[in-house]
């Protein structure tokens, strides 16, 4: 299986542990991800408010140069990749757009190459069974609620799962040994960029989302978007000050727990690079995995 | 409050509705005002209108009340309201055209958002990608509060999450010929 | 000479705002034939049939072109008038310029002019070829099938069997009672659905004129009106029906539990059971996917404890083929599938309801006695939110009509949410208030006025469980301001749809339906009961979201329709059938499998050749059977094959003169 990757602007920053997870996990699972050579941002969550044709041609430039490879596209963030769908999808669906895109980038794309989650990838194309079969050290007693975050599988029409209560992320959390919570925010907004730009209104959303992860008595919360990590995790300790609360709850890239659950060393997947301490939940699943082997 | 005289006002909208209409591809009379898109919406608790209003002013052609209100800015485009709306509305692609035609009439009602939007696309522009460290730091000068998150910094340094340099890709100039090649076509950058 | 007379119509301005109908009429005085043209705004009107009739005996006409609407509409009428002014009807032909061109042409006059004297100029031709034709009887069987035995069913068998016809009436349950005896209440009065569907079960069952054919199925329906050969499907009950005498003993001792469809799965029924208490026939049927006995081989207490004997094991589905002179369609509607609201956790949330679980929880002999509980933990709810439209007026998740009846219904269940929880509150969340019945306005307002409960306008986005309770997110559109409510129960107005067989039926009876699968009547106005198909009639909700006042008026019309049809003898047929030339026919038997009615045969003649007298075979058209669909004709290789009023010269002649 091989696929051409875009990374996407954060994952060189502040989602650095997503990159450093996806391609580790990838790799240990037989997947080959040959990263887009000069990829560029794919312009959101700013291109779409300001010009509807730059929204598209960005993100299309990079799946130009996928489309002449002859790869679709595995994207972790879930933000890169509704841009990358939504210009897929509406320069398949016209062909005039298709041209007036080709201009504007000065490459030929024409929706033939695809813009794929990569929670996708792996749950549909990898399959569950075949991650199953590679777990060795299950993420055993891991309560686990998934935030999907509202992009990943939105518009309806074109996700890859349920746009109200979806699934496959919690499948994944199972077929990794783990439990998962299921919770009504699956899919709530985390305000994106509000926290950043207006916090008076971006953590008010935070703060509804981790309390309602915190009443569900998960250890954790799993995401697939790197705006929504830095907006629960980072921001946790701010929110919860603001707020009066201290919820301790880390949150994993997906892709970390895989990890994890694959057997590779949590330190090299970059979880140190969390704000909130993850080192509980690492260390009670050493010891649920010491117990195992020496039983 | 102020009575509207519609027929004037649906006559003075015309302008700006088409180009609502012409560029969202959205028929605003598809709505039929049942509000589940603001029932949904995680924002609306901070909005001075409902995005159900925002609706309702564009099919009355009230359209300087629509991209003077604060919602169009506060929309953080999730996409719930389109997902969910029963009559298949893209209301948040409705939205995001308020304002794009707001930015080009220089009718901004949420200046600090918008500048953060500039300042995004100019890093884009500059560098091919987003170098956030220097995205952050302009945001927040630019935006008269130079401090705001720095207690960020030095952590975000160390763990490796923020570089104190852009990355610039080799191919950049195909990228700001992206950003000519809009212009030529009448993009407002 | 022949000599044509063409007639173009106006309508109003339905056709005249797209067509220059003077100058189709002037246009069509040159065309081979044409003795007389004119036009008249309303020529189907009685001065237009004047005009018509004066004008054959004027200008001494002998075949007619009308140029008006679709012939579904208006040629029986044409043919009518024709056949009044003293010509044979079948001399008529009619040009569609409305349907067929002003109606879909609205933009271009010049050119819709050219399309509708091009449409007059094929009818002339065509009517240039026609033959007088003679219409022949045939025998009425008496006797009526209704399908479905609700409320719109048991209506109409009762009235047709008051004027003294015999009905069958086929139900696919094991017992009849419909949706109406699931409910419990009726809007406006609020009187009690049992007590007033209970007493017409009863009648219809004791009716003298009247056959109960319980849990079976319409297998194949094949003839025509005045005789429609109908199979159907008795479905094995494992119980005797004339043994049983009902006492129940069985459903008693019978060990296995299944959730009961009856009360909505909020309660358990047994394997071998009654759908209801007041089920009619009152004797139980075995659901063998469930049957320990049908399961495993064991068990078979039923058998044992039945006094009777009346309990078989080795019963098995009996076909049966009865002949009927009409059909009534009354096969009712499903509920809305809500799953595919994730938004709402239907199915996932216990306490999220539809509103035919709550007719169950307000029945006294429901699975709470009649008292409002909560299916999570039996708990008696005090905020109730209603939510309108689930399904309704949704095109993209459900369906894009009204359901008509939930804003009725709701209305009835938030006041009886009032009357029966003391301090309780129910929201109802609304998108409009649609109350046009007799009474039904003044009970809404009651509603709202005397019961107090509380109409939001807005509809719900959202609903999730919070410890115990429900949250329910929407907007106040008339405050436009989002709205919260902690309910301890959602009840959803669920959407009518069409039976998830309905299609099939339709198909297997042979009548149309629409992209609903709701069955189409013939016309929405005129023939509401009738459908395209003649001596098939429909009532009740498969033919549209119905309440239950609408569906026994319909029913009641559907059945004068049927009694209509038999109260005759006999009826004449249609003569536009196929006619077979015996001389070029080959007797190859193609057309034979071809013709869908079984209207063809092989017969043997005999005839004279060179001084010989030889047999051969050819093809033998029923003229009782042939419905004049013209696929034979289409099969004949020799062409001897022809179809009456449609024959190969005179499709021809339109087609000539369309083009050369």
């Amino acid at each position: 299986m091989k696929y051409a990757y875009y990374p996407g602007c954060s994952l060189s920053s502040t989602g650095v542990e997503y990159d450093i997870s996806t391609k580790k996990v990838a790799k240990s699972l037989g997947i080959e991800l040959w990263e887009i050579p000069e990829w560029n941002c794919c312009g959101a969550s700013s291109a779409h408010l300001t010009d509807h044709l730059l929204a598209l041609a960005l993100p299309a430039r990079n799946l130009a140069i996928a489309e002449e490879k002859g790869l679709d596209v595995a994207i972790p963030c879930a933000a890169c990749y509704a841009r990358c769908k939504a210009t897929e999808v509406e320069v398949r669906n016209s062909k005039e757009m298709q041209e007036t895109i080709s201009a504007v980038i000065e490459r030929q794309y024409t929706g033939k190459s695809q813009a794929r989650a990569l929670l996708d990838v792996f749950v549909n194309d990898l399959g569950l069974e075949s991650i199953n079969t590679l777990v060795n050290k299950p993420l055993k007693d891991l309560k686990v609620v998934s935030y999907y975050g509202c992009l990943l599988v939105r518009p309806p029409k074109l996700g890859f799962d349920d746009a109200e209560d979806p699934q496959s992320m919690d499948k994944l959390i199972e077929a990794l040994g783990g439990t998962p919570v299921d919770w009504a925010f699956k899919t709530e907004c985390c305000g994106a960029a509000h926290a950043t730009t207006k916090s008076e209104v971006g953590f008010p959303m935070i703060e509804k989302i981790l309390t309602a992860a915190k009443e569900t008595g998960a250890d954790c919360i799993a995401t697939a978007c790197p705006l929504c990590m830095s907006n629960l995790d980072m921001r946790q300790t701010q929110v919860g000050a603001k707020y009066g609360q201290n919820y301790s709850l880390p949150v994993f890239y997906f892709t970390e727990l895989m990890g994890i659950a694959l057997g590779i060393n949590p330190q090299e997947l970059g979880i140190s690079k969390h704000f909130v301490d993850v080192s509980g939940i690492v260390k009670k699943l050493n010891e649920a995995a010491g117990r195992r082997d020496t039983a | 409050m102020e009575r509207i005289e519609l027929t004037a006002a649906w006559a003075k909208g015309q302008e700006v509705l088409a180009e609502v209409t012409k560029e969202s591809g959205v028929r605003a009379s598809k709505c039929y005002q049942c509000g589940k898109c603001s029932a949904g919406c995680p924002v609306a608790f901070a909005m001075d209108k409902t995005p159900r209003e925002i609706m309702r002013l564009v099919q009355l052609g009230l359209m300087d009340e629509a991209l003077q209100s604060h919602t169009i800015w506060l929309c953080a485009s999730c996409d719930t309201c389109s997902t969910r709306c029963p009559r298949e509305v893209d209301i948040a692609r409705v939205m995001e055209t308020l304002r794009i035609i707001a930015k080009r009439k220089g009718s901004v009602a949420e200046k600090k958002m918008d500048l953060f939007h500039d300042l995004f696309l100019k890093s884009v522009e500059n560098n091919g990608r987003v170098h956030e460290l220097g995205l952050i730091l302009g945001f927040n000068i630019y935006g008269m509060q130079p401090l705001k998150d720095a207690h960020f910094g030095p952590s975000m340094l160390l763990k490796g999450k923020l570089s104190p340099l852009p990355h610039t890709i080799k191919d950049n100039g195909e990228v700001k010929k992206i950003f000519a090649n809009v212009r030529k076509r009448g993009g407002k950058l | 000479m022949k000599r044509v007379g063409v007639f173009i119509c106006h309508c109003g301005t339905n056709i005249s705002a797209a067509v220059d109908c003077e100058k189709v009429a002037e246009n069509a005085k040159s065309f081979p034939g044409v003795a007389y043209s004119t036009d008249y705004k309303y020529m189907c009107a009685e001065p237009g049939q004047e005009l018509i009739k004066k004008a054959i005996k004027e200008q001494k006409l002998d075949r007619i072109v009308v140029a008006s609407c679709s012939p579904r509409m208006h040629e029986p009428t044409f043919r009518r008038c024709i056949e009044s002014g003293g010509l044979n009807a079948y001399l008529l032909e009619m040009a569609n310029i409305r349907e067929h061109c002003s109606w879909v042409h609205p933009d271009d006059k010049e050119r819709a002019t050219i399309k509708a004297t091009d449409l007059v100029k094929m009818a002339v031709a065509k009517v240039m070829q026609n033959e007088a034709l003679v219409r022949s009887t045939i025998p009425i069987t008496k006797r009526a099938l209704v399908i479905g035995g609700g409320i719109a069913g048991i209506q109409a068998a009762l009235d047709i069997a008051n004027t003294g016809h015999i009905v069958d009436v086929v139900e696919k349950e094991p017992s009849i009672g419909g949706r109406m005896a699931q409910v419990d209440k009726t809007f406006p009065t609020l009187d009690c659905s049992a007590c007033i569907l209970t007493p017409k079960m009863v009648d219809v069952a004791n009716h003298p004129n009247v056959n109960l054919i319980t849990y079976s199925e319409i297998e194949k329906v094949e003839g025509y009106v005045g005789n429609f050969d109908v199979t159907i499907r008795k479905k094995a009950r494992s119980v005797d029906l004339k043994a049983c005498t009902g006492c129940g003993t069985c459903i008693q001792k019978c060990p296995t539990k299944v959730p009961s469809e009856f009360e909505m799965e909020m309660m358990d029924r047994k394997a071998i059971y009654t759908p209801f208490p007041q089920a009619i026939p009152n004797k139980p049927v075995i659901d063998r996917e469930n049957c320990r006995y049908f399961k495993s081989g064991k068990c078979g207490v039923c058998q044992k404890v039945c006094p009777t004997n009346a309990v078989d094991f080795t019963q098995e589905d009996e076909l049966v083929t009865e002949r009927y002179g009409a059909i009534v369609v009354a096969t009712g509607f499903d509920l809305f599938d809500e799953s595919v609201y994730g938004e709402y956790g239907y199915g996932k949330y216990k306490d999220v309801i539809t509103g035919l679980h709550f007719e169950r929880l307000l029945n006294a002999s429901g699975p709470t006695m009649g008292k409002i509980k909560r299916p999570s933990d039996g708990k008696i709810p005090q905020n109730v939110v209603f939510i309108k439209c689930v399904g309704s007026r949704d095109e993209a998740k459900g369906k894009a009509y009204c359901s008509k009846t939930c804003c009725m219904y709701t209305a009835k269940h938030a006041t009886l949410v009032r009357e029966k929880i003391k301090d309780s509150n129910a929201y109802v969340f609304y998108m409009d208030v649609r109350t046009p019945g007799k009474g039904y306005d003044e009970f809404y307002t009651r509603t709202t006025d005397q019961y107090g409960a509380k109409y939001i306008r807005g509809r719900v986005s959202k609903i999730y469980e919070k410890g115990d309770k429900l949250i329910v997110w929407g907007e106040d559109t008339l405050l436009g301001r989002p709205v919260e409510i902690e309910a301890d129960m959602v009840v959803l107005a669920t959407a009518m749809v069409a039976k998830a067989d309905a299609a099939k039926l339709a198909q297997m009876v042979g009548f149309s339906y629409d992209q609903n699968h709701f069955y189409t009547e013939a016309h929405p106005k005129l023939a509401p009961v009738e459908t395209h198909t003649a001596g098939v009639f429909l009532a009740g909700a498969c033919q549209g979201p119905k309440d239950i006042p609408e569906s026994v008026a319909q029913a009641s019309a559907a059945a004068v329709k049927v009694c209509g049809l038999l109260s005759k003898e006999e009826m004449p047929t249609e003569p536009i059938i196929s006619a077979v030339n015996e001389a070029i026919c080959s007797g190859c038997g193609m057309c034979v499998p071809v013709c869908p009615y079984t209207a063809i045969d092989l017969k043997v003649i005999q005839e004279r050749i060179h001084g010989k007298t030889v047999s051969r075979k050819v093809a033998n058209v029923n003229s009782g059977l042939c419905q004049g669909c013209g696929a034979c004709t289409v099969a004949c290789r020799s062409a001897a094959l022809n179809l009456k009023h449609f024959t190969n010269e005179q499709i021809l002649a339109e087609v000539d003169a369309l083009c050369l």
